[in-house]
């Protein structure tokens, strides 16, 4: 188990070290700077702005230099809200977009494994076809899509819940983002599951506790589930990197200040510190969360640790 | 003679294959339908996608109404400006499958037929790249080369989109490499570039049209993303993305302009889905 999780370890640090560098070396070497779209510049006011961000210096040493910082977590500063360092904007939007990612993926799995469950329970018939094409649907709308046309439904028209924003937290503010984002994840939990549960249930071990008289709750319970739901833990890390790229949808949709609006709106103002400090922090995040996902495999299935 | 009618065998049986099968079927001719309004009917109407019309301000939809689809709240009418949105998305989809499946046929079989260290440099920048969330690299790149124009775009968005298929071909040309007749042809002395070309590719048909055809909406999916969250197409040009963008804002008092382009998007997505799956169990009919 140790030598599987330093492979691991192995794998998602020189990704994460890569990541960082491609990241660098492709925003600083890029046509257009962060001052361009402001009003023309004196050639030394100009000249004072790039010394004070260093983007005078050679890029070796420009890299040097925030190689440094990063390691003592500071991410400099930003170029387009200058009161705020990328760390401070991090710190403000994380929490939200954590809580909402989180939120998300547990709502999608005790929404779709059920689901799936129950589908392949009822292989064939009525409740199986509904679900199977409610999946099929969840997977193929986009949220961009599902999240206007929720709040439509139970914002604008019924009045449920608050269409959107953001007061003080209060929960049902979060709602409809938490459940937007979760639909397509749960769809694919479900379909995941079916599949894989009706593999299972093929095999001779699950006929033979059959044949020994176990009841179909038990077999269920004790045989097939444990297995079925493998291939779902390692789905677990694909679905952390689709939660956090949603995030930047639903935090757009529904107005919410996390930090992947922060992104967004980096990218349209060009603010290369804060976009690099954000990709940096989610990429960490998305390889510390697959990593996670692989070693929990690894864990519950010896066969995944042999290479 | 033989050789040939065989090689026409196989994609007359896909083709027909395809036919028999109803929900491709009916994908085709949808899709056919709503490229030839996307095509023909912005030039047929008397408005264009950025024309004022100040009498009919955000106007709801109506067939007896001056504009079927309604107007936005400059006044400018919904059902060219979706059509125009719905033809941005088929062209720059189109290209970015045509050059991402490029780019990923090429990465990919020649990975696969060099081994070795190449290979697996090659494949680890895969990897790397296939690690992170696309979104990111995209950002990344419209943040450095800018936003609005649709070459930049069209980067972008290819720049993500061939990972997929260099992965497939890969493995793809890995099983090939080993099978008799690409060792006769080397006993034969057909040199490298020529085993390449001639048997390596051809083989490779097949898995490509299918990954380049399920391509085509996974990349109106990332144009209409990003248009979504400003990066991709600007105002005044209209995409599904930044209409359903525009429409969201407005969806309380005007949710026709949510709905519009939302519909088109999903339909167009569903049908080039099913035709992708369609074409999938059509050239490979061991997969059912």
């Amino acid at each position: 188990m140790l030598s599987y999780a330093l492979r691991r370890i192995a794998v998602a640090v020189p990704t994460l070290l890569v990541i960082i560098t491609l990241s660098f070396a492709l925003q600083r070497l890029a046509p257009g700077g962060p001052f361009d779209q402001e009003q023309t510049l004196t050639p030394a006011v100009r000249a004072n702005l790039d010394r004070v961000y260093g983007l005078d210096r050679p890029l070796a040493v420009q890299y040097a230099h925030y190689l440094g910082a990063l390691a003592r977590g500071d991410f400099g500063p930003s170029l387009s809200q200058r009161d705020f360092t990328v760390s401070e904007l991090i710190g403000q939007g994380l929490p939200l977009s954590a809580t909402l990612g989180l939120a998300a993926i547990l709502l999608a799995i005790l929404l779709g494994i059920p689901a799936g469950i129950t589908a392949a329970l009822a292989r064939g018939g009525g409740v199986d076809y509904a679900l199977t094409a409610l999946a099929a649907l969840g997977i193929a709308l986009p949220t961009f899509v599902t999240g206007p046309a929720l709040a439509l439904a139970f914002g604008v028209h019924l009045h449920w819940l608050p269409v959107a924003g953001w007061e003080r937290g209060a929960p049902r503010y979060l709602v409809l983002p938490v459940v937007t984002l979760a639909l397509p994840v749960a769809a694919y939990l479900a379909r995941l599951t079916r599949a894989s549960l009706l593999e299972v249930l093929r095999t001779n071990y699950v006929r033979s506790a059959r044949a020994r008289g176990l009841g179909a709750a038990r077999v269920l319970w004790h045989h097939a589930l444990r297995p079925a739901l493998l291939p779902v833990v390692s789905y677990l890390g694909p679905a952390v990197a689709f939660v956090v790229t949603g995030s930047l949808v639903i935090e757009t949709v529904f107005a919410l200040p996390g930090s992947g609006r922060y992104l967004v709106q980096g990218a349209i103002d060009r603010d290369y510190p804060l976009v690099l400090g954000m990709v940096i922090v989610y990429a960490g995040l998305t390889l510390g969360c697959n990593l996670a996902a692989d070693l929990l495999y690894g864990w519950l299935d010896p066969r995944a640790r042999r290479e | 003679m033989s050789e040939a009618a065989a090689g026409r065998g196989l994609w007359r049986d896909a083709a027909r294959r395809l036919g028999a099968n109803r929900a491709a079927r009916t994908a085709l001719i949808l899709l056919g339908l709503v490229a030839l309004l996307a095509l023909l009917a912005p030039p047929a109407s008397p408005w264009a996608f950025d024309s004022l019309d100040w009498r009919h301000l955000a106007q709801p939809p109506g067939l007896a109404a001056a504009h079927w689809f309604g107007t936005d709240r400059l006044g400018r009418d919904l059902f060219v400006r979706t059509l125009h949105g719905v033809r941005l998305s088929l062209l720059i989809s189109l290209l970015a499958s045509a050059i991402s499946v490029g780019i990923g046929l090429a990465w990919g079989a020649l990975a696969g037929f060099a081994g070795g260290r190449t290979e697996e440099a090659m494949m680890r920048f895969v990897d790397v790249l296939y690690s992170l969330p696309y979104l990111f690299i995209v950002i990344i790149l419209s943040t450095v080369i800018g936003r609005g124009s649709i070459a930049v775009l069209l980067l972008a968005i290819a720049a993500v989109g061939w990972l997929t298929t260099a992965r497939i071909v890969h493995g793809q040309t890995l099983q090939l490499k080993r099978r008799e007749f690409i060792e006769a042809a080397r006993a034969t002395g057909v040199p490298t570039a020529g085993i390449l070309v001639r048997h390596i590719l051809p083989n490779l048909a097949g898995t490509v049209v299918v990954y380049a055809m399920l391509t085509v909406p996974q990349m109106i999916l990332f144009e209409s993303f990003l248009s979504f969250l400003g990066l991709g197409v600007q105002e005044p040009y209209a995409s599904l993305g930044n209409l359903i963008n525009a429409g969201a804002q407005e969806m309380e008092s005007a949710p026709w302009m949510l709905l519009v382009p939302a519909a088109f998007l999903v339909l167009l997505l569903t049908c080039l889905n099913l035709l992708g799956d369609g074409l999938r169990d059509a050239l490979d009919p061991r997969e059912r």
